[in-house]
Parts: structure tokens; C-alpha cells; sequence
């Protein structure tokens, strides 16, 4: 116990450095946590996706569509549960700069797909039965103030014109992981409006998702339907939807190396930072270690000291860290929903913030300690300042 | 009267362990900071780069981007027959009318697929962006199945290098030739003959037209009569604009990105020297009191150590910076969110980020020294030969 309570004294010796350190520490932390919470987020659309569903679409790219008259002949596949299907719509609400995910699909087959996004019984039929009706999540529908009812108008960039939509539900996710961001409408109504304004884009979906019977035989399935289109004007692709979802990370692959590399040097900086406090206050009392020598308390005691005084600086500068996490993952994710509309702080995160705390003050001690264990003590006792 | 500077250099030099950390946690600071403003130049670099002020790029209204649009053949035509368009030695028109669809390729090595931007073009093309040369073999010929890749897509895709081939279409296309283009957004393109392609892809209209102007400064007049021409549903951008709104997105991440990690990590680097100058006063206190009593004023004692913690950061930048040089030889290819089109671009060092990162350095140095300085050079004679 003694050895604690010199420990508590040692570090409160210098207020302004321990304060100052534990600062130094606290923002490090804070720091850490939100770029493996921006990581995660990037991720977040793969941890959202279930094994069960595939995603088909053109073998060239997605900009490319499929016929619609494919339905039918997937559906006939075995292991096929459900098939919807739907095409990115890529329109603008108001400016560019309001982006958010927006999609024309079968809504009946979708929602059976999609039973994450929980909608109230009595706004789902009413979405069903008009036409010109579409659906937004919740955290959409509150950053824009939209209310049940309300007539929103989108800009088409690949479909041109403005087209109108009722807001006839809102939907909530099951969990937190569900993105509240999306928005989806009737894909009849992109159709027939196409077929009147431009009859050689119409019948034709840029997507096919399809729930299998049982995940296990996803691969088969998937294999299967791309051996039914081969050959044909439009080859398919069919993927699980989580390998969908890696397709496009792994485009972006330079971003997040980037940002987890830039993750670990906050780390190394703060390391220097404590290692620095740490040097000097082990240089300060070197004559002290010289008396606890000359008192007969063995290396161990001496490291034991040094040990931890750092871990306890890092474990006040950390906990205030990882308290402070939440809220400001809160506010990153207000204001960066465009970017990444699921942002949540994840176990994992704050493990990762304990270790690295764990990893900075046992790196920043090792060196004082070795010096302060091995000066003879003569000199330790001769050394001043 | 002054205190020499090397009092403060011999300083740093005695707690050499302390000066080390310091100075390394500074110059990852700067590191990051440069690396950071490198990316974004980078990029904007490459965007410039890739068009020219004196090109328009028609586009379908509101599509944003040349893989939305969709310019049908009646519209071109029209577009065409303008007079601001340019006409070239040969007395033909300076204008091509381009297909750009997205394909999905395998990357060498990894086989990870990316999104890589197919353009159909025409005889002009080449001629229209004079960035772009052929560094190896020759032009595709009209009417065949033949490509060619710039050398970013020759380098880091599957079947891209000259005598390979590429299936996409129904069809083998074989690459006939490399073209160099430079840090422009071309290196990461596939080019081939856009009748070809039309078919191949089942495309029944063009993407996009880009033309040279006739004469640069007609550019407002021909936007303003094309976009309330009743025939036609496009839009006129100029080329460099066009590419510029092309990244506004990955630009404003980077920005983001930038500021809030430079913040974060000069906050931290900050309060290190900090720690560091103040240790280095308290450890001072009788030689402070002692210079003070052979005559030296508060304000030398303040300058001096200010200029000591400012000597550490111009190290710290100076060993950042050194190393950020490096990350040139680096070449970033990412995802351009706004596109869906694979895109690459490097890190590009430039004067202005130079004297940006030291003066960031130095400003970190000067904020984490001031406040110990001010501590030092207040203190009093008595007391602080008493100290000791």
C-alpha cells in the first residue's frame, strides 16, 4: 500500500506537468477513439448487410442495367426466396450538397427483404397502395424536418426532371447499425413515368436483391443465376450482399490505410509526450532513487515506482478520453451523417483505447526506469538538477 | 543586452533525451500536416491539370457527371453547328462528341476490383488535350476492337499493359497502346474508338461533347444561349470547372479531415513542448537568477527562452518535413465517391506548403514556449537564487 501512496504523491509533485500530460493524453485518446469510430462507420454498411441476401447486378459495372424480365427467370432458381429489385436513382434534393442515398424499388419484396427498417403497420399500407409515395429514415426525415405528408421534390441526375414524392412513412432501424439515411420509392413509378418520357430506358433495373432459403447455399445460388445470364446481352454478376459491400470499401482502400495509420501516429506522438514527462521526472529524483538504493529497496521497487507513476498519469488521461468518446462521436455524427450515416463507438474501440493507454505508459517508463535502475549510486547521489 | 543564442542550443543539447522526444513529437506533427496539405494539392493538381480553361464539356442538365449524362445524336448535332466552336489546321471542327461508362477491373497483384472510366473517342480527342501523348505503340484504328490505357491503369490493372487484352462488351479488346498523361485524371482512363464502344455497350447516345472555343471569353454567351435553347436539355461548363466539381466532395473530405486531425495533433504536440519548457525553467531557476543578477533584463530571459522552444520546433519541422519529401514518390488511387470512377492522384510538395508546415511548426513551438518564458523572466532575483 505504501508504495501506491508514493505513487498518487509522485505524480501530484508537479501539478502543471501532470495536469498538462494528462491533458495531452485525454486529447490523444479522444482522438484515437474517433478515427477507429471513422473506420468502423466505413465499415458500417458490411456489418449491416446479412448472409442471406445477394446482391445481382450487371457483370460490366453498376452503371449498367439489367433487364427486368430477369425477375421471373431468378425466381425459378432453387434456394430462391424472395427476389426484389430496384435501380439507384441519384437524385438531388434542393443542392448538391444534400446527399443522401436514394433508390427506386419493388416495395412490397424489399421490405420483406429489409426487415430491419421497421415501419408502423398502418404507414406501410398506406406507402403500398400510392404510387407516388416514397419512404425516408428517421435521422433523414429529422434533418430535413419532414413530416408525414409532406411533398418532396428530388432533382434526377441520371433520370432527368424533377420528380415528386408523398412522404408516406418513416422508417426507424431494428438496431443501431441500421442506416436511418436512405430513402426509397416505387420503382413502377420511375418505370412508367420512363416509359413515357423516354421508352429505351424503361423495364430495366440496376439491381436484383434476393433472399435465399437458407444462407449456407448463398454461393450455389449465386453461381447459378450467373450461369443462367451467361452469354446473354447482359451478363450478371451475384455477390453476397456483405461481398458487395467490401467491393466498394476496397475501392476506397487508400482513405482508411490512411486514417488507421494516422490513427496509431496520435499514439506515437502522445507516447513522446509521456515518455518526455516521464524522463524528466525520473531525471529530477535520481538522487531520491539513489537514497531508496542506498536504503537497501531492490531494482524492482525502483521500476515499480516509475511503472507506475506513468501508468497512473495515462489511466486518469485515458478514462477522461474514452468518457469524453461518446459525446463527441455524437456531434461528428450530426454533423458528418452525409459521410457516414451510422456512427456508433464500438466495444472493440474502446479496448483498442485501453491498450493503447496500457501500450504508452509502459513504453514511456521503460527508459527512465532502466536509466534510474541502473545509475551506480555514487553518482546518483552526486548528480544534481 | 542579449543572451547569446548558443545558450539556448547548448540548452536542448545537455537534456538530449528530452530534446529528442520533443522535437519527434513535433516533427510527426508537422509530418502529418504536410502529408496532409500534400494530398491536397495533390489532387487539386491533378483536377487542374486535367482540364483546359479554353475547352467547354457539354453535359446533360443536372447529370454532374460525364458517366449520368446522356447527350443524344440530334442534340450534338445542333451543338455542332455552333459557331464558337473552334476549327482546327486540318478545317475540321474542334469538338468530339465521347462516351465514358464505368467498367469494373481486376488490380494486379491484389485482384481487387475498381471502378475504371472507358471513354469513347474520336479523331480530335488527342488533339483537345494536349496533356495527353502516346508513349508507346499506336492509336487504336476506327472501326476495331482496340484500346488504349493510360499508364496508371497500364501499371495497376489486369490486361492493361500494351499486347494485352481486356473482355468487357461481349468482346476481346486489345490494348494497341499506352498514353502518357501526365498527373492528370486521364492516367486512370481506357480509351477506345466511341463508335466501337456505342455498340459494344448497346449505348444509343453520346455522354458528353467537348469542343475548344473559338475565342475563351465567348464561353458566357454560348452557356447562356445553349441553356435556354427549347431543343436541347444540356449544359456548358468549362472543361476546368467541370473537373474541379468532379472532387468537390473528396476535397471537402480531405479539408475535413486535414483541419480536424492538425488541430488534434498540434494540440497534443503543443502541450509536449510545453511540458518541456516548463521542466526546462524549473530546472533553471538559480542560473535564471544568477544571469538576472549579472544584469540581464527580464526581456532577454523571456526572448531567450522563447527562442528556445522555437529552435524546437524549427527542428521538429524541419525533420518533418525532410520525411514528408518522401511521400512524392507515393501515388494514392482511391474511389472518387462523387463518380464511383477509380481515380490517382500523389503528393505533391510545393513552396507554399513548405513555409506553410514550418510556420505551423514554429507557431507550435512559440505557443507551447511563451507561457514557461513568461514564468522565468518574472521571476525574482532573490528568490530564485534561493532556490537552489
Amino acid at each position: 500500500m505504501r508504495i501506491l501512496k508514493l505513487i498518487f504523491k509522485n505524480a501530484f509533485r508537479h501539478k502543471l506537468r501532470t495536469f498538462l500530460t494528462v491533458l495531452g493524453v485525454t486529447i490523444a485518446i479522444l482522438a484515437f477513439g474517433l478515427l477507429r469510430t471513422v473506420i468502423s462507420a466505413w465499415y458500417a454498411g458490411v456489418e449491416a448487410s446479412s448472409a442471406s441476401r445477394l446482391v445481382t447486378r450487371n457483370s460490366v459495372s453498376l452503371i449498367f442495367p439489367l433487364p427486368v424480365s430477369y425477375k421471373e427467370k431468378i425466381r425459378q432458381i432453387e434456394g430462391v426466396k424472395v427476389v426484389s429489385f430496384g435501380s439507384w436513382f441519384g437524385g438531388i434534393y434542393i443542392d448538391e450538397k444534400n446527399f443522401f442515398a436514394n433508390y427506386a424499388v419493388e416495395p412490397k419484396t424489399y421490405l420483406q427483404l429489409y426487415p430491419e427498417f421497421v415501419i408502423p403497420e398502418g404507414q406501410k399500407a398506406a406507402f403500398f397502395r400510392d404510387r407516388k409515395s416514397a419512404v425516408a429514415g428517421y435521422k433523414l426525415a429529422a434533418k430535413y424536418g419532414w413530416k408525414i405528408g409532406d411533398m418532396i421534390t428530388l432533382k434526377g441526375t441520371i433520370f432527368p426532371g424533377n420528380w415528386d414524392f408523398v412522404l408516406r412513412s418513416i422508417y426507424k432501424g431494428r438496431d443501431e447499425t441500421v442506416d436511418e439515411t436512405a430513402f426509397f420509392f416505387h420503382w413502377d413509378y420511375l418505370n412508367e413515368t420512363l416509359k413515357q418520357k423516354a421508352p429505351g430506358r424503361a423495364d430495366q433495373v440496376g439491381f436484383y436483391m434476393i433472399g435465399v432459403t437458407n444462407p449456407n447455399l448463398a454461393a450455389d445460388v449465386a453461381a447459378e443465376i450467373d450461369k443462367t445470364f451467361k452469354n446473354s446481352i447482359a451478363e450478371t454478376l451475384t455477390e453476397t450482399e456483405k461481398s458487395f459491400q467490401l467491393g466498394f470499401i476496397s475501392m476506397s482502400e487508400a482513405i482508411v490505410v490512411a486514417i488507421q495509420l494516422v490513427s496509431f501516429v496520435i499514439i506515437i506522438i502522445i507516447m513522446a509526450v509521456v515518455a518526455n514527462t516521464m524522463a524528466m521526472t525520473a531525471r529530477e529524483r535520481i538522487g531520491e532513487y539513489a537514497v531508496f538504493k542506498t536504503l537497501g529497496f531492490g531494482s524492482f521497487y525502483i521500476s515499480a515506482l516509475i511503472f507506475g507513476e506513468s501508468m497512473f498519469v495515462t489511466t486518469i488521461g485515458s478514462a477522461i478520453g474514452i468518457i469524453l468518446t461518446f459525446p463527441a462521436a455524437e456531434i461528428f455524427s450530426k454533423k458528418l451523417s452525409t459521410f457516414f450515416p451510422v456512427f456508433n463507438v464500438a466495444t472493440e474501440t474502446i479496448y483498442m483505447d485501453i491498450l493503447a493507454s496500457f501500450l504508452v505508459a509502459s513504453v514511456a517508463a521503460v527508459f527512465p526506469a532502466w536509466r534510474a535502475v541502473n545509475i551506480r549510486i555514487a553518482d546518483g547521489l552526486r548528480r544534481i538538477g | 543586452m542579449k543572451v547569446p543564442f548558443s545558450y539556448s542550443f547548448r540548452n536542448l543539447r545537455t537534456r538530449r533525451l528530452t530534446t529528442v522526444l520533443t522535437i519527434a513529437g513535433m516533427a510527426l506533427v508537422v509530418f502529418v500536416f504536410s502529408a496532409i496539405l500534400m494530398l491536397a494539392e495533390g489532387l487539386q493538381k491533378t483536377l487542374v491539370d486535367t482540364g483546359s480553361y479554353d475547352n467547354a464539356v457539354i453535359i446533360r442538365k443536372a447529370a454532374g457527371s460525364e458517366v449520368q449524362s446522356g447527350v443524344e445524336r440530334p442534340q450534338a448535332s445542333i451543338i455542332e453547328t455552333q459557331p464558337e466552336v473552334a476549327i482546327g489546321a486540318d478545317g475540321k471542327r474542334l469538338l468530339v462528341k465521347e462516351l465514358v461508362v464505368l467498367i469494373v477491373l481486376p488490380k494486379r497483384g491484389s485482384d481487387n476490383p475498381a471502378n475504371v472510366v472507358i471513354r469513347g473517342i474520336s479523331e480530335s480527342s488527342m488533339l483537345l488535350r494536349p496533356q495527353v501523348r502516346l508513349a508507346e505503340g499506336r492509336m487504336p484504328n476506327p472501326g476495331s476492337s482496340e484500346i488504349i490505357a493510360g499508364q496508371s491503369v497500364a501499371k495497376r490493372f489486369k490486361g492493361g499493359g500494351i499486347g494485352e487484352t481486356l473482355r468487357f462488351g461481349m468482346r476481346d479488346w486489345s490494348v494497341v497502346g499506352i498514353f502518357d498523361a501526365g498527373n492528370t485524371g486521364y492516367a486512370s482512363e481506357i480509351w477506345g474508338d466511341v463508335d466501337q464502344l456505342m455498340q459494344a455497350f448497346r449505348r444509343p447516345v453520346y455522354s458528353s461533347i467537348l469542343f475548344r472555343l473559338r475565342d475563351s471569353s465567348e464561353f458566357e454567351k454560348f452557356k447562356t444561349r445553349i441553356e435556354s435553347d427549347p431543343r436541347l436539355t444540356l449544359e456548358a461548363l468549362r472543361e476546368t470547372r467541370y473537373y474541379e466539381k468532379q472532387s468537390e466532395m473528396m476535397a471537402k473530405f480531405l479539408r475535413i479531415l486535414g483541419i480536424t486531425l492538425t488541430l488534434i495533433f498540434s494540440l497534443g504536440a503543443i502541450i509536449g513542448a510545453m511540458i518541456t519548457m516548463y521542466a526546462a525553467v524549473a530546472n533553471r531557476t538559480d542560473e535564471i537568477g544568477t544571469m538576472r543578477a549579472l544584469g540581464f533584463q527580464r526581456r532577454s530571459i523571456l526572448v531567450t527562452f522563447v527562442m528556445e522552444s522555437l529552435l524546437l520546433g524549427f527542428i521538429g519541422g524541419f525533420i518533418g518535413l525532410f520525411f514528408a519529401s518522401f511521400l512524392q514518390l507515393f501515388t494514392i488511387s482511391t474511389m472518387n465517391f462523387q463518380t464511383f470512377s477509380e481515380l490517382a492522384f500523389s503528393f505533391s510538395l510545393t513552396f507554399g506548403i513548405i513555409y506553410k508546415a514550418m510556420t505551423f511548426a514554429l507557431i507550435m513551438g512559440l505557443v507551447g514556449g511563451v507561457l514557461p518564458a513568461v514564468r522565468a523572466a518574472r521571476m525574482s532575483i532573490v528568490e530564485s537564487l534561493r532556490a537552489s
